[in-house]
Order: structure tokens, then C-alpha cells, then sequence
């Protein structure tokens, strides 16, 4: 069990598509930072963010959503928010942390 | 637990080092403790006692002094990575015969070796990218 983390918008970079293209049937992902923008209905990887998620939850910083003014309207449903704590119990939950950047 | 975090991201260029101390902060909150936290590529900026941010802006260097400080945590920045963004200590400085050091308290000088140690000897390893 891997947990992700992607901290690049996929506006800009293609770093959440090539996380989710490898990505085992068990891996979790956690959007931080500008990898947040990730998490909009209308980003270019929302269709693959949403049929990944009926896998499983997808993570987002909660404290980074704030930050960039993305409210829960905007947000796909699959996309559960997290803060700090959250993201070192997903940490322990995992055997490895993959950080995308 | 026993986390190690890798820090690539200098202070106010990316938002790593802003993460991997939030990280930092609520992994030792939660009870858990922290083997080393490595600073690499521009991540040993962090390592300067030198910044000095306007008052009422994060200080960030002086977080993580404050952090590695109180709960006394090895703290290195990679040597190769140090040297050549002039992030030196005291012993280096005289080595290569510079007229000033700025490494922070708290942090010590060493090689890469010691990000493999850290990811053999920790449970886990999070790296902070830029």
C-alpha cells in the first residue's frame, strides 16, 4: 500500500496523470499544495479522478484547499479533505510515501 | 512511529519546506517521533541563521531552528548541496578559506549518505518536493 502525494496543479504539469496512469489498485493519493487545483470539477483530470475514487477516498490538504479560495461546491465528491494530523495517519496507514513533484 | 522527511524546497521559493514543517509539527503532536530531517537541492537554504524575512511574515528558518531545538532532532543539510549555494559552517568556511559561515544551530554539514541511513533506520520517509 503506497500513499501518493501530488503537489503540482494539473492545469500546469502533468504530474496527477502520470501518478494516476501507475497507481496499484490499492494506492491511495493525497493532493497537497498546488496539486489541490486536482480536486476541481473542472480540471483537465477530473473524469479520471472521479472513476479512480470509486476505488477509494482521494485525499486533499484541507488547509491548502483554503488557501486557493476551492470550496466543497467546486470539488469533485470522490475528494475527501484532511489536515496535518490527517496526513501523518495516512503516512502510518501506508507502507510507503511516493511524493510526486 | 519514526518518520524522516527529505526537504528539497528553499524557504518562500516553493511551499515545501511550509508543508514538511506543518508535517513535522503535527507528526511529533501526534506522539510520534522523527529520526532525521535532511535538507537537499535548495532545501539547505532552510539551514542559514542569516534570513532575516520582514517582521510580519513566517520566519520560516527560525521555525525550524525553533522545531529541530526543542525537540532536539537531527537535522542535516547535504554537503554537496550546502557548499555550492554558500551554506557553510564554520570548519568549511576555514577549509575553503571564506570570510564568513551561516549555518544555523541545530544543524550539522554531511554527506548523502546519511538520507539512506535515515531512510533504513526510520519507518517511514516523506520527501517535500519544490
Amino acid at each position: 500500500m503506497i500513499l501518493h502525494t501530488v503537489n503540482k496543479s494539473p492545469f500546469s504539469h502533468s504530474l496527477l496523470e502520470a501518478c494516476l496512469a501507475i497507481m496499484g489498485a490499492k494506492h491511495s493519493l493525497l493532493l497537497l499544495e498546488d496539486g489541490v487545483y486536482g480536486t476541481l470539477k473542472t480540471s483537465p483530470m477530473a473524469a479520471a479522478l472521479a472513476e479512480r475514487g470509486r476505488a477509494g477516498a482521494i485525499y486533499a490538504l484541507e488547509a491548502d484547499l483554503r488557501a486557493r479560495g476551492l470550496t466543497d461546491t467546486a470539488l469533485l465528491s470522490c475528494v475527501k479533505p484532511i489536515d496535518y494530523a490527517g496526513f501523518v495517519r495516512l503516512a502510518t496507514e501506508h507502507s510507503k510515501v511516493q511524493s510526486w513533484f | 512511529m519514526i518518520f524522516s522527511l527529505a526537504v528539497y524546497g528553499a524557504p518562500y521559493s516553493s511551499q515545501a519546506s511550509d508543508s514538511a514543517y506543518r508535517f513535522a509539527a503535527a507528526a511529533l503532536a501526534g506522539g510520534h517521533s522523527i529520526y532525521r530531517l535532511f535538507f537537499y537541492a535548495d532545501g539547505v537554504h532552510n539551514a542559514t541563521r542569516l534570513a532575516a524575512p520582514p517582521q510580519d511574515e513566517l520566519d520560516l528558518p527560525q521555525r525550524w531552528r525553533t522545531l529541530i531545538q526543542a525537540h532536539k532532532i537531527d537535522s542535516v543539510v547535504c554537503i554537496a548541496a550546502a557548499l555550492r549555494r554558500g551554506i557553510i559552517n564554520r570548519e568549511e568556511a576555514e577549509r575553503y578559506e571564506r570570510d564568513a559561515d551561516n549555518l544555523a544551530p541545530g544543524f550539522e554539514i554531511s554527506g548523502l549518505g546519511q538520507l539512506v541511513d535515515a531512510a533504513v533506520h526510520s519507518d517511514r520517509l516523506v520527501t517535500f518536493g519544490d
